[in-house]
């Protein structure tokens, strides 16, 4: 039977100052080699792995959405992306493409599973989500160079508050895998969820990091993630920081996994094929894995 | 019925909720319009100028000329739209950030490097750890941040 298929999922934290250094080529830098040396692993699997699409679930952060309109969930229907300019000029990486097909397929469908989507056909994309491509796709030339595949960004709204729960997220994580299943094409799609791990950037408790708490929860979602999803928001905020709240869209590339059904997992976990921490990456502890389907 | 709202006892935080997003409307709108370059020159030309274009508090405004982000983030500013400022100023997100703390931008990033905060004694407000009231500032940087905070 022709249909789409999810393969891998991905995890990456997607910190701006990760950009900036490829941007500025500080990769090399004592600061940033052990960051960068945790995605060498990531680059080589992308390059054996390739997709077709890659669903990347990212947050944005007060770029595309201001103030003005604050969709909790917005999937991108749209051809194209360009590189949002978020004060500090746009990050010279290439245009996102996108894949409207598929996309509109997803909409449709997963709305129709009772999730309400924004439907998105003009924004650009800020580091939320060209961070997560540049590490695990390498440094691209901004016009000469492109993508290795479409992109549809799904983005989450992280920043007000309340955010949806781990719960929602995982259970929209199982919708878009039927809607990406009832799709005519040989497909091969990864879903990337990203953002995290403990961080927070503003007040006395700024630089917060928990080390423990992250690894608990990577060892969580990764064996038990419906546990993982029944957390409540503040477990987050009081113990990964207000910021590392982004947590919650993890549990979105999680639930579309095919070990999971009904809110359960039912198979065996997924093959665990990378894991990567580190802290700090600027204010952030970076986490990194890679699963894939069996 | 009001609200729940269990973040409130996170010692050094502020969420940014329904409540504070609608304080800051107008802040946080005046954060975007600096994604455009040519907002940012007229903005760096003459701030208090441009700053009278918005409907903004006087106490934010004041609290930006002051670039005291813990002022900001009390008036309803949230940091994904103050980081506009910080980039017009070209701040990194790590010297935004260590601004709030009381620490110099040395201390802050040694802090990190060397793991980051501790989340012990950081957890509900009456612990006794770096992050609480009682604590602060929290370096050599402080006396001049909690000095513009005190206006608040």
């Amino acid at each position: 039977m022709t249909m789409a298929k999810i393969t891998a999922s991905v995890y990456t934290s997607h910190v701006p100052a990760i950009g900036a250094a490829m941007d500025l080529g500080k990769t090399q830098e004592d600061y940033w080699k052990p960051v960068f040396a945790g995605y060498d692993f990531s680059k080589q699997w992308m390059k054996d792995n390739q997709p077709d699409v890659i669903f990347l679930v990212y947050n944005d952060h007060a770029t595309a959405f201001s103030s003005d309109l604050i969709p909790t969930f917005a999937i991108g229907t749209a051809a194209e992306y360009q590189p949002a300019d978020e004060g500090w000029g746009p990050r010279p990486v290439p245009v996102v493409k996108g894949h409207p097909e598929l996309a509109s397929h997803i909409a449709q469908s997963v709305i129709q599973q009772d999730f309400d989507l924004t439907i998105v056909n003009k924004m650009d994309v800020d580091h939320g989500l060209t961070v997560p491509l540049s590490l695990m796709c390498g440094e691209r030339d901004p016009v000469k160079g492109a993508w290795p595949c479409p992109v549809i960004p799904f983005a989450v709204n992280v920043v007000q508050y309340p955010v949806p729960s781990g719960q929602r997220c995982f259970n929209l994580g199982q919708a878009i895998r039927k809607a990406v299943e009832s799709y005519d094409e040989d497909l091969n799609v990864q879903i990337w969820g990203t953002g995290g791990m403990s961080h927070q950037l503003q007040g006395a408790r700024a630089g917060l990091i928990n080390r423990e708490w992250d690894n608990a929860w990577l060892d969580q979602l990764i064996e038990n993630p419906a546990a993982a999803a029944a957390r409540p928001h503040i477990d987050y905020v009081r113990e990964a920081g207000s910021e590392g709240i982004e947590l919650v869209m993890w549990l979105i590339a999680r639930g579309a996994m095919s070990d999971i059904r009904d809110g359960k997992a039912t198979g065996p976990v997924p093959r665990l094929r990378h894991r990567f921490y580190h802290v700090p990456a600027s204010n952030t502890a970076v986490g990194h894995i890679i699963l894939e389907n069996t | 019925m009001a609200l729940d709202k269990p973040y409130k006892d996170v010692p050094g935080t502020i969420i940014f909720d329904a409540e504070q997003s609608r304080k800051g409307y107008w802040l946080n709108q005046f954060c975007m319009s600096l994604m455009k370059a040519e907002n940012r020159e007229r903005f760096k030309a003459n701030e208090r100028a441009y700053l009278d274009e918005w409907s903004m508090t006087e106490e934010q405004k004041q609290a930006v000329l002051a670039r005291d982000l813990n002022w900001c983030m009390r008036t309803g500013g949230n940091i994904y739209f103050l980081a506009k400022i910080g980039a017009t100023d070209g701040k990194s997100f790590q010297q935004m950030a260590g601004s709030m703390t009381g620490m110099t931008e040395e201390e802050y990033r040694n802090m990190m490097v060397g793991g980051g905060r501790r989340i012990d004694g950081n957890r509900y407000i009456g612990e006794n750890g770096d992050a609480q009231a009682h604590n602060q500032p929290q370096g050599s940087a402080g006396s001049q941040v909690h000095a513009g905070s005190k206006k608040a």
